[in-house]
């Protein structure tokens, strides 16, 4: 049987015109586009081209604004350390939220190591910041924001657009990490205002290993490796032409359609909701539900760990993810989920399920029927389930 | 990931359940992962009569308690005593690393559930559950870290050894 895939957010398909370019390009374009010849102008060409429908994917009217990376987590530690590291003089602190993926967390870890200080805002119970809360943890010392655009766990969509003029008042550059929102849902530099933002080529179907960041210009921030001239003295290192070819015909094409795929995965998405509680009780729908991500769907489901049933799903051959503990190698319970409030054992029983653009609706009526049998099955087997029959 | 032997106590647990008139309960839980086992004995002549398990966990943690009772059934106390967390991964033909604390629970459960009997026996008061907050330290006054086992400075919220977080246990 077909392996149906609800975990979008680890890996996506290879759209096929994607493939064909890539495929294309690594028989005949396999030139450095910093050389001064035929060879050379071919690659940077097909390059610069990657460059402009990336830049117009986020509505970027200098596409020289849009640095390649190898992904979001180099975008990300580019960002953050860069601008650490241009600004140390100014002042050393930074302020960032509490729900942020790990690339942030670490390498605010990181920094912190070397002496930065970092004030870390709360969110709510949907998971939003507070912009009072960011405007007040801004201090004359603070050299940047760093602010999440969408949560990977629970989709939650933040107020860039208001922080972004909180921190351009005080003066202070604001990056957001827009890796699962860039491709998924509209975002426009120009509308929300940020100085830098990280994506990344996958999210949008092109091939992983490959990402942007956007530097609006002027914004200071060093580069993270050293070394030649490369995207304008930013990136060092020949670019990964094959990669950005592919996430340059992957960004046109999510451009083209990125109203219909919205459609698409929304529809899947309230279906899923609308028909779980026919499935399954006892359940917390995490995140937003106004603010969120049309794609994900972020579900506790009590008595129960994560893991567990991922691995009953994949027996059934469907992808599904937790973000609980014991899960992704990663034993701690999710810090997300406990920042929004759930119990200890009602984070370690989450599921997030992202659709795509190859599932169908009656992808949705099989998950919930296995779903629904193992979660019946590791109910029985479950002591937290006894004792809240018992009281 | 996980070997055959995993999955199939995994997919198909046995001796799952509870006895309601146990003579020793066994309940432990590991804040690390959230795991949390419960172990029901029945005993008869200083055997192992039934034995039964419920568990909250990840596919390791349900594997390790199945095949604990299979482990354990049948044995006398004595025998029952010595089973170690190593004989019990070692009969899932291994665990991934990072689910080797899990096999913990699993001979932990029993012999609080033995302790829980033998307490009965004497008069007693029932055995207070083993569900720690917090983690100890195993070996000695120092912190080790509960992922690759490299010793942890003092005041440090991660290992920087394997970079794993430990804040939210340490």
């Amino acid at each position: 049987m077909k392996i149906i895939n609800l975990d979008h957010l680890s890996a996506n398909p290879l759209l096929p015109e994607v493939q064909d370019a890539m495929i294309d390009a690594i028989k005949e374009n396999y030139g450095n586009p910093s050389s001064q010849h035929k060879i050379g102008d071919k690659a940077s060409e097909a390059l610069e081209q990657s460059r402009e429908s990336a830049a117009s994917l986020i509505n970027c009217k200098a596409p020289k604004e849009v640095v390649f990376t190898s992904g979001g987590t180099e975008s990300i530690n580019h960002a953050i350390k860069g601008v650490a590291f241009a600004k140390a003089d100014k002042g050393k602190h930074i302020v960032t939220s509490n729900i942020e993926h790990n690339a942030v967390l670490r390498s605010m870890r990181r920094l912190k190591m070397m002496g930065f200080q970092v004030t870390s805002v709360p969110v709510d119970e949907f998971g939003r910041v507070n912009t009072d809360d960011v405007a007040k943890a801004i201090t004359d010392e603070t050299i940047l924001v760093s602010i999440m655009h969408s949560n990977n766990e629970i989709g939650t969509i933040q107020p860039i657009k208001e922080i972004a003029q909180i921190t351009k008042e005080k003066k202070v550059i604001f990056h957001t990490d827009a890796v699962d929102s860039v491709g998924v849902v509209p975002v426009d530099v120009q509308e929300l205002g940020v100085d830098l933002l990280s994506f990344s080529s996958n999210s949008f179907y092109g091939p992983t290993g490959v990402g942007g960041l956007y530097v609006r210009r002027g914004t200071g921030v060093w580069p993270l490796l050293d070394g030649g001239v490369q995207e304008h003295n930013k990136r060092a290192g020949a670019e990964n032409l094959i990669g950005i070819i592919g996430m340059g015909v992957a960004a046109r094409l999510a451009r083209q359609d990125m109203e219909s795929r919205i459609s698409h995965v929304k529809n899947l998405r309230e279906r899923l909701l609308s028909e779980l509680p026919r499935y399954i009780n006892e359940y917390i729908i995490n995140g937003h539900p106004e603010h969120c991500l049309p794609n994900m769907v972020s579900v506790s489901i009590k008595y129960i760990e994560g893991e567990s049933v991922v691995l009953m799903l994949d027996e059934e051959d469907i992808a599904a993810s937790t973000r609980s503990a014991c899960a992704a190698g990663s034993l701690q319970a999710s810090h997300v989920l406990l920042s929004i409030g759930r119990e200890f054992a009602d984070a370690q029983g989450t599921l997030v399920i992202t659709f795509g653009v190859d599932n169908k609706e009656e992808d949705i009526t099989r998950f919930l029927s296995v779903l629904r049998d193992a979660v019946k099955t590791l109910r029985e087997i479950s002591p937290l389930y006894r004792e809240a029959l018992q009281a | 990931m996980y070997s055959k032997t995993v999955m199939d106590h995994f997919k198909s647990p046995r001796n799952v359940g509870v006895i309601e008139d146990a003579d020793g309960i066994g309940e432990v839980g590991n804040p690390l992962c959230g795991d949390m086992m419960s172990i029901y004995l029945k005993i008869r002549d200083e055997h192992i009569e039934d034995i039964k398990f419920q568990t909250f966990g990840c596919g390791a943690a349900i594997a390790v308690s199945s095949m604990l009772t299979e482990i354990a059934k049948g044995k006398s106390i004595e025998e029952a005593k010595a089973i170690t967390n190593k004989d019990v991964a070692k009969a899932l033909e291994g665990l991934p690393k990072n689910k080797l604390h899990c096999s913990n629970l699993g001979a932990d459960a029993l012999h609080m559930a033995i302790k829980d009997y033998e307490a009965r026996i004497a008069g007693k008061p029932k055995a207070e559950p083993k569900r720690k907050e917090r983690h100890e330290h195993t070996h000695g006054d120092k912190c080790y870290c509960p992922y690759c086992d490299a010793e942890i400075p003092e005041g440090k919220t991660f290992c920087t050894a394997c970079q794993s977080d430990i804040e939210a246990v340490h």
